[in-house]
């Protein structure tokens, strides 16, 4: 009988694409923060983006159905535990996945060195589309909690931008 | 309260309350806000507010020991055992009232959260640290519309002024100080509601500087949150956000 690794579980949970942003998946998105294994347990730790993301439960979920059969396999319990330290950052995003953003049309957050965002200062959004800078802030808040709304100026795009934080 | 205070329920429960009623309040606007952006915006800012609030009372939960569960201190409970501030529960009036009530609220929230990032209960600092990011950025929110309602027509202005002269002695529970808090504070898990008023004063005096608002007449502050007293509004607000789990306890969707 197979005995996987925290990593062969962690390759499992790459599978599984973040339900609101399907082009990334949960470890790209920072949001597992981690896989222990015992002899008899499997333990997924996942942090939120936001403290009030309702993926969170749809996330979790997908968790367990995908997991909890191949734990079954080995005689192991399979949880899934919310934690909230380290609280995420969009630092957490790979390089990779903030290309995939972009590709999808919404605008990557910049890395949090730049706080101009949290300050009141308005940071520069490149357009998804055409790549201008020229570009305006339609609304701080967006279609889902991580995401504030902007509008290209060159080429019309209306487009999400990914909060920076 | 005697002998056998549970004062880290209490103040969980606060922090708690204070972020469920006013996100339920906030949820109150989904469909009615003055334009698309704003009801996306106060309905998200809705949403992190019952983030925390999850958060606060699971926490207050184990701290009780006594079985209850975020969702049976949010719905089983009766207004006189609610511990949040009575701004919270103030009614949202028109988009000028509710940036107001936010906006007091979010310049309180932003030192709160950063006092709270270095409590000495490491499950209190995880939450704050999460919170302090979206209180700043709530506080981004409502201090832009502040300065745009202030600074708008006289019609915004005068609106906005009647807003603030209205709700600021509602303040009074944020810096409410008892035993409790006296606890949280010697112990170092909480923090001290009176030093979160020096910088809160700092915020809301430079917002209404630059808003072209005055800071009305001092009256006496009203307080009573912190002990179970609440305005009438708070108990229209329970009874429809609890009346579905208390008709049908093990509903399940």
């Amino acid at each position: 009988m197979v005995t996987r690794s925290a990593d062969d579980w962690l390759a499992v949970l790459q599978q599984i694409p973040d339900p609101e942003i399907p082009v990334l998946n949960i470890v790209e998105m920072g949001i597992v923060r981690g896989v222990e294994c015992t002899d008899s347990a499997v333990l997924v730790k996942i942090t939120p983006t936001y403290m009030g993301c309702p993926a969170m439960d749809a996330i979790t979920d997908d968790i367990k159905a995908a997991l909890t059969p191949l734990a079954r396999e080995e005689n192991r319990t399979m949880t899934v535990e919310l934690v909230y330290a380290p609280a995420w950052t969009t630092d957490w995003l790979t390089v990779a996945a903030l290309d995939k953003l972009e590709a999808y049309g919404i605008a990557p957050p910049g890395k949090t060195t730049d706080k101009r965002a949290l300050n009141g200062e308005a940071p520069e959004v490149a357009c998804p589309k055409c790549k201008s800078a020229h570009t305006t802030l339609v609304s701080l808040f967006g279609s889902t909690a991580c995401k504030s709304h902007y509008r290209c100026n060159d080429c019309a795009e209306p487009f999400d931008h990914f909060k920076c934080i | 309260m005697g002998a056998t205070m549970n004062a880290r329920f209490e103040y969980l429960l606060r922090l708690g309350d204070d972020a469920l009623i006013l996100g339920q309040m906030l949820g109150l606007w989904t469909g009615h806000g003055p334009v698309l952006e704003e009801d996306i915006a106060l309905t998200n800012i809705g949403l992190d507010q019952i983030g925390q609030a999850r958060a606060w009372l699971t926490l207050a939960g184990k701290a009780e020991d006594a079985g209850r569960d975020e969702d049976k201190l949010a719905f089983f409970r009766d207004q006189a055992d609610f511990r949040n501030a009575q701004l919270c529960e103030r009614p949202n009036g028109h988009f000028g009232d509710t940036i107001v009530r936010q906006f007091l609220f979010d310049a309180y929230a932003v030192p709160l959260h950063a006092a709270l990032s270095s409590s000495s209960d490491p499950e209190i600092a995880a939450i704050a640290r999460k919170s302090a990011k979206e209180s700043a950025y709530h506080l981004r929110h409502s201090r832009a519309w502040m300065l745009r309602l202030g600074d708008g027509t006289e019609e915004s202005h005068d609106k906005v002024q009647q807003s603030l002269n209205d709700l600021l002695p509602y303040a009074g529970d944020l810096f409410y100080a008892d035993a409790v808090t006296a606890q949280a504070t010697a112990e170092g898990w909480g923090a001290d509601p009176t030093a979160l008023r020096a910088p809160w004063t700092t915020e809301l005096d430079s917002t209404l500087a630059a808003a072209g608002l005055e800071r009305p007449p001092a009256v006496p502050e009203q307080t009573g949150g912190r002990e179970g007293r609440h305005t009438e509004q708070l108990s229209f607000l329970l009874a429809e956000m609890q009346v579905l789990p208390r008709t049908y306890p093990d509903a399940q969707w």
